[in-house]
């Protein structure tokens, strides 16, 4: 078992849910214990930097703080918490007054943080510390014959984290072949959604969500296995018909946020999965796994016993 | 007779954390290629930080361009000079709002609602922000959200009601601590 300090991220109380329960359900079948701070706030994400660069940096300290208390890694599934969490460890490295500024204002509610966290994102955690392989061992439910887009987003991989190529990176679409799946070439796989400005510049993002789902379809996906991050999801899936409504086109692409895939793989069921949260019902798509019976011993397991 | 320095805006950005190597830049125009959203700026990230080192401050901040960053960080993975365009488009909304700009834009009323509803709950409320948001703004382009967010809500995922937690009292002590400059 592997323990982490985990972080979720507002919006994994509203929109993200389904991502959410997908990957507590995962987690034990997969030997990793997320161990959630204890009354944790906001982290910023973009737009605070936007209203107050000091401020924006000080509430992500406050996360960083609780989470150096534990002594473990911080993971969070949200790529925005991801990024920000990042820049403010490094930047109060290499920012003094920054960081006396932040210091001061952790000092006043009680707090103190020293930089030790390292922030990681639980996609990366899956893939360098579960592994691909032991991933590949524990499938039940081989997901053979399933075309996917693996879409990773922006804020994964950068503005630059040395797990991963910044712009055309490969993880997701390793996991996905782990299981059985069958990852297409997908150009835009680390292109923006635009989802950080979707309420207020909703024509600009439903642009941006097109463009991906356009291309996912035209490379032949049946599916997009996304990233954990719960902007993206929501916005490929959640705003799948608004771009229908807009550019006349008929996309009907489930969004399989990753950890819920991997909950079909392992064996889970479609509640177990949340799959009921996606507004793209991935039902049909999934039938022939979903009801396919479960393997006493995972092939590869077999192979390796044998 | 007493000689005020007053910084100048160029200095005002530099100062701002993650934006200080602003004057290395060598106006290569990556960013500005690299932009996911640059079809929409009057004035291209290039261009900005051109016009923020000529001290147009005016003209910046009068312009709704840095509004449509949204921080994917493309340009920021690719400078070559390391200057972190990205922060540099937040640096000035944040300047912008401070000093009451009023760039032809909503996501300003955005920000804002995002902000207050951090300092309200501690959390991202995301149903109240964006009833602010909407109400602030035009109500009827709620209207056209209405599919969508009653899809959200019969998938269980836009709760009604906010979750305050205990921690808002401590980002609002934070908040205080930095505005008033701390215990200097």
């Amino acid at each position: 078992m592997r323990y982490y300090a985990y972080y979720p991220g507002c919006s994994m109380e509203a929109t993200g849910a389904p991502v959410e329960k997908a990957i507590k359900a995962i987690a034990k079948p997969l030997d990793i214990e997320l161990m959630e701070l204890e009354d944790w706030t906001c982290c910023g994400s973009s737009p605070f930097s936007g209203v107050d660069k000091v401020k924006a940096m000080a509430i992500t300290a406050r996360v960083l703080a609780q989470a150096e208390k534990t002594g473990l890694d911080l993971v969070t599934p949200c790529s925005s918490c991801y990024t920000i969490l990042h820049e403010a460890n490094e930047l109060m490295k290499d920012d003094h007054k920054l960081a006396w500024q932040v210091h001061e204002a952790l000092t006043s509610v009680g707090l103190n943080y020293n930089g030790t966290v390292k922030v990681r994102h639980i996609v990366e955690v899956i893939y360098n510390d579960v592994g691909v392989e032991a991933l590949a061992a524990k499938v039940k439910r081989p997901m053979t014959g399933l075309k996917v887009a693996c879409y990773h987003g922006c804020q994964q991989v950068r503005p630059e984290y040395g797990y991963d190529d910044r712009e055309y990176p490969d993880w997701l679409a390793r996991i996905a072949a782990a299981l059985g799946a069958e990852p297409v070439n997908f150009p835009l796989k680390a292109k923006c959604c635009g989802s950080s400005l979707v309420i207020s510049e909703t024509d600009m993002a439903l642009e941006l969500i097109h463009k991906l789902l356009e291309n996912a379809a035209d490379n032949g996906a049946q599916a997009i296995v996304s990233t954990t991050c719960p902007l993206c999801h929501t916005a490929l899936d959640a705003y799948q018909s608004a771009v229908n409504g807009k550019y006349k086109s008929h996309f009907n692409l489930p969004v399989l946020a990753v950890p819920q895939i991997i909950a079909v793989a392992l064996g889970l069921d479609f509640k177990q999965a949340a799959l009921d949260g996606n507004v793209i019902s991935p039902r049909k798509l999934l039938s022939p796994y979903l009801n396919s019976k479960i393997a006493a011993q995972a092939p590869a397991q077999k192979a390796a016993a044998g | 007779m007493e000689t005020k320095l007053k910084p100048s805006f160029l200095d005002e950005v530099a100062s701002i954390p993650a934006c200080g190597k602003i004057n290395e830049c060598v106006q290569c125009g990556v960013c500005s290629g690299s932009c996911t959203t640059a079809a929409h700026w009057e004035h291209p990230p290039r261009k900005i930080i051109a016009m923020v080192r000529a001290g147009m401050k005016d003209e910046v901040l009068n312009s709704s361009s840095i509004w449509y960053c949204v921080s994917c960080y493309l340009c920021t993975a690719r400078c070559p000079r390391d200057i972190k365009p990205a922060n540099i488009m937040h640096a000035l909304e944040a300047i912008a709002l401070k000093e009451n700009y009023r760039p032809p834009t909503k996501t300003t009323t955005m920000y804002r609602s995002f902000a207050r509803s951090i300092e309200q709950n501690g959390r991202i409320y995301e149903f109240g922000f964006m009833l602010e948001y909407f109400l602030k703004t035009n109500p009827f382009a709620a209207l056209k959200m209405l599919p969508m967010a009653f899809s959200l809500l019969t998938h269980k995922r836009m709760p009604l009601l906010p979750k305050a937690v205990k921690g808002r009292h401590q980002l609002n002590q934070m908040f205080h601590n930095i505005t008033t400059g701390g215990s200097r």
